[in-house]
């Protein structure tokens, strides 16, 4: 008989079990603990929803005076290596 | 403009111009974005329609300076917004960027390529960035690599079931806000981690070498940045008048 999972020890492997690299027996363990104690499965699913609402966050264009700013320093540094 | 975006109108257009018999009236122009993104897209080093760094890279090993802006061009988005989550500053992460880059193209030699470009500039960002926050809080050291801390308990304040979708609650701006403050809320050793692996998708090797962390002490941080941000999300998206607490 395989000895239940407390809490703790599923919340020790909830990143894993979400990121699905868990072996295939741990996993089934940690199912099974989602379906027979209510805490950890809401814990469980608003932490896939707190990791898919950061994934879902868009990377807004890099402002355009950055980017000037930028290419101007690498100019800079270009004309300085060629001077030197 | 997205790289994807622009692939996608381009893709749409060679469509167009192999399709022998057109023509919805109202979409038979050409928009001047799609003229641009077919005059551009060699420039974004991009023969396939795949971004291939390997031939920029050779280029730029040589001294081509239009070969390293055409990395530039493709990574600086990233590596800005990295550092305006690290260093929570706008100034800051501007400078983190300038120097990432200034630095990466001094130091481009050293670059191996057993790993990943992106994964070499995010490396020098992070150090960048780092420094950033030290001096800025000269009475307390910021250091990645204080206390591996896997034995100690989780913290779970609030335990409140959300929404299906509950950031549909709330504009894009609004979000956005909700999303920075919570990440701000995280210890830097904390936030670089999940920064990494959540909003930058690199993989947990890809983050404990960017960050030189072993992969344990990767995983636990962000097993605890993950439930902290759960923590502070959950007063914004759990379920309305669902005012389950529990305490464990
Ligand atoms: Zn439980």
């Amino acid at each position: 008989m395989t000895p239940l999972l407390t809490c703790k020890e599923f919340l020790q492997e909830l990143s894993e079990f979400l990121d699905e690299t868990t072996d295939a027996d741990i996993r089934a363990k940690l199912e099974k603990h989602t379906t027979e104690c209510p805490n950890c499965w809401v814990i469980c699913d608003t932490t896939k929803k707190t990791i898919k609402v950061f994934k879902g966050m868009q990377a807004c264009a890099i402002p355009e005076d950055v980017h000037a700013r930028l290419m101007a320093a690498m100019e800079k540094k270009n004309a300085a290596k060629v001077k030197a | 403009m997205g790289l994807g975006i622009r692939l996608c109108r381009w893709r749409r257009l060679l469509t167009r111009i192999d399709n022998p018999n057109p023509i919805n009236p109202d979409e038979h122009l050409l928009t001047c974005d799609m003229i641009d993104s077919l005059v551009e897209l060699p420039a974004q080093g991009t023969q396939s329609g795949v971004f291939d760094e390997t031939d920029l890279l050779a280029q730029a090993r040589t001294g081509d300076t239009r070969a390293f802006s055409g990395l530039i061009s493709h990574y600086e988005g990233k590596i800005f917004r990295l550092a305006q989550h690290i260093t929570q500053n706008r100034e800051d992460a501007e400078d983190v960027l300038q120097e990432t880059f200034l630095k990466a193209y001094e130091h481009l030699d050293q670059f191996q390529g057993n790993s990943k470009f992106y994964t070499w500039i995010v490396r020098i960002a992070v150090n960048q960035a780092l420094m950033k926050l030290r001096k800025r809080k000269t009475d307390r050291s910021v250091s990645l690599d204080e206390g591996i801390d896997t034995g100690e308990d989780i913290m779970i304040r609030e335990i409140a079931a959300w929404d299906e979708d509950p950031e549909q609650r709330y504009s894009r701006a609004e979000l956005n806000e909700i999303l920075d403050s919570a990440v701000q809320s995280l210890a830097p050793t904390y936030r670089a981690v999940f920064v990494l692996r959540d909003v930058e998708e690199l993989s947990t090797e890809e983050t404990a070498e960017a960050l030189e962390l072993s992969i344990p002490a990767v995983k636990s941080r962000l097993l605890r940045a993950r439930l902290q941000l759960r923590d502070k999300l959950t007063s914004f998206f759990k379920r309305k008048g669902d005012d389950a607490f529990a305490y464990m």
